[in-house]
């Protein structure tokens, strides 16, 4: 019997159609983020929402295991590959993994699954949402200048033990979200920049962090410096 | 004893036939000074034109067998180190002097070292005449008869990949005594010197493909050489570690500064490039008797030896200094940077305009 059940959850049966259990689900009240812009333009953002549903945890290595197991989502590299513990977070995975399991648990309980705005989620992260300080800086024809402030702010930041922690060990914030924050970035659907094209998506975490929709493990590189995203993960909204 | 006295004497007299005298040195008579190294980046204090007589300058270098973190992850390599750092620190005289170094092998380490400087003539370089047990002390005195900047490391017979490999390797620039010049014979001066020092890396993985980290130097060698004669690194590092060179390591200058950039690389071919810079002079091979050449984008470290680059920043901003192979930069730790403080020159560069939608023309 218990070999049946878990064959239907991992073929994505009819036994588990509510997808993400009612109690993991968190509900957003309606409001105005406000935050600077990730690439240190120094814009400011405010965007309304009129409120959501956010998972109070970000997705599982075994929610993902099993959206692998449906062949809708592609197995992840390395020792993740394997991954499939129900209390740890599902990383290593790209934005296209991320949307890709957001499609999928949509198609499977017909609600509109989907990766959070960076507004969104800013709301939801609540009191563990830090901004960029804002810099003015007194010569705007000399471009170095922000530069220079970019590199050591980015310079301060330290790097994270990365290590996998178990949901909660991470903290909660007021709204009730475990780990926001913590060692694991969350992909949010927002473009890093502005235009018609978005190849680059906001991973939301201490710092934002612009990454290729690609990447699964970033590094960060010679042009840039300080430190990349411990881990990438994700959680979903609803509507 | 008193029967020894006579054949003392006979010994002296014919000993006072040869040109270079047990009993008269070739140095009597010349000043003798006492330097302090500094860890690199940065360069001990030094004049870079002088006219003082040749000197013999001491130095003292202490080896340090130690485990060192070689990236952000906390990979380790049990380095072997000269004074602790990797690169050694950068020793600087001038043409006609004398190096006179004091090499410590302290009881605590657990290998036999020595050392070998491309800059002295003889001896292996020095190799032959330095080799220290745990305990031990030497003191090797080499005559600087060429200028340039040289490689120096450690070269204990068999062992010389390994040793160079965890760490072992820095820089001696011997100066001319007039300073540099550009081909017309122009002086040239630096306001800063900074020394970099590549290292390719080879740590030995586990079955899981984990970099495997080692209670002590010994255990390391089997894996560690297995690991070398693949021939490919899994880190290329300046100074010792990823990032050593950048964030709060990053070197600094201001516009209008002129920056001696002193690279070595003692097992393997280099190229490096300063994005959005230039090496106004280079000297490629390190060897201050060759012309420099002007206005390089990329310039080209043999292994084994030591080049130098001259740049006068004009532009402020973060430059990344690399080796332009950009798998080797980016991917396996390669890169610096440098911070210029300073006014933006608009007549060098400037955005006309900022990305935008595209406009019919």
């Amino acid at each position: 019997m218990r070999a049946l059940l878990v064959g239907a959850m991992l073929l994505g049966g009819c036994m588990q159609t509510s997808g993400i259990d009612e109690s993991d689900w968190v509900r957003i009240a309606a409001g105005t983020a406000r935050y600077q812009a990730a690439d240190a333009s120094g814009a400011t953002f405010e965007q309304h929402s009129d409120g959501f549903a956010i998972m109070r945890r970000q997705v599982s290595q075994a929610e993902y295991a099993a959206c692998v197991a449906a062949n809708a989502c592609l197995p992840l590299d390395g020792d993740l590959r394997e991954a499939s513990a129900a209390d740890l977070a599902a990383v290593g995975v790209s934005w296209m993994d991320a949307s890709a399991y957001a499609q999928w648990l949509t198609q499977r309980t017909g609600v509109v699954h989907r990766l959070p705005t960076y507004a969104e989620w800013v709301l939801a992260a609540g009191e563990a949402f830090q901004d960029i300080q804002a810099e003015v800086f007194d010569d705007a024809r000399n471009p170095a200048q922000r530069w220079l402030a970019e590199y050591d702010r980015e310079s301060r930041r330290k790097p994270l033990d990365p290590r996998p922690r178990a949901f909660g060990s991470q903290g909660s914030n007021a709204n009730g979200l475990l780990d926001v924050a913590g060692n694991v970035w969350e992909w949010t659907d927002s473009c890093f920049g502005k235009g018609d094209f978005c190849g680059i998506r906001i991973a939301a975490g201490q710092h934002p962090s612009g990454l290729s929709d690609f990447v699964r493990d970033p590094i960060s590189g010679a042009c840039s410096v300080g430190v990349p995203p411990s881990n990438l993960g994700f959680r979903l909204v609803r509507e | 004893m008193k029967g020894f006295k006579p054949l003392l004497i006979a010994s002296a007299i014919a000993l006072s036939f040869t040109s270079t005298s047990l009993l008269a040195d070739t140095t009597d008579g010349l000043e003798r000074v006492k330097v302090d190294l500094v860890a690199p980046p940065q360069v001990h204090a030094h004049e870079q034109a002088t006219s003082s007589k040749p000197k013999v300058v001491q130095f003292r270098m202490t080896i340090e067998e130690k485990k060192m973190v070689i990236d952000g992850q906390g990979t380790t390599l049990q380095a072997m180190t000269f004074d602790g750092s990797m690169p050694g620190p950068t020793m600087v005289v001038h043409e006609g002097d004398y190096v006179e170094l004091t090499l410590v092998n302290p009881a605590s380490n657990s290998m036999p070292h020595n050392i070998d400087f491309h800059a002295a003539t003889g001896a292996l370089g020095g190799a032959k005449l330095t080799q220290v047990a745990p305990g031990e002390e030497v003191v090797l005195r080499f005559k600087a008869d060429r200028s340039g900047t040289f490689v120096y490391h450690c070269a204990p017979e068999g062992m010389v990949a390994w040793h160079v490999l965890a760490g072992m390797s820095g820089t001696l620039m011997v100066l001319p005594r007039d300073g540099l010049k550009d081909p017309e014979g122009k002086p040239l001066h630096y306001d800063r010197a900074y020394t970099i020092g590549e290292f390719d890396l080879y740590i030995p993985k586990d079955k899981d493909g984990k970099y495997k980290d080692y209670a002590d130097l010994g255990s390391s060698f089997q894996d560690s050489r297995e690991a070398m004669r693949t021939l490919i690194p899994t880190h290329v590092v300046f100074n010792g570690k990823v990032g050593a060179l950048t964030g709060d390591g990053a070197l600094t200058a201001k516009v209008g500064e002129t920056v001696l950039f002193i690279h070595s690389q003692a097992n393997r071919d280099t190229r490096p490039h300063l994005i959005g810079g230039h090496g106004d002079w280079v000297w490629e091979t390190g060897k201050f008797d060759n012309p420099p050449e002007k206005n390089l984008e990329t310039w080209f470290i043999r292994g084994g030896s030591a080049g130098a680059a001259l740049y006068t920043f004009k532009q402020p901003g973060v430059y990344a200094y690399v080796n332009h192979n950009l798998i080797e930069a980016m991917e396996l730790g390669a890169a610096g940077h440098v911070k210029v403080e300073g006014e933006w020159n608009d007549d060098l560069m400037k955005q006309i305009k900022a990305p935008g939608p595209i406009t019919a023309k």
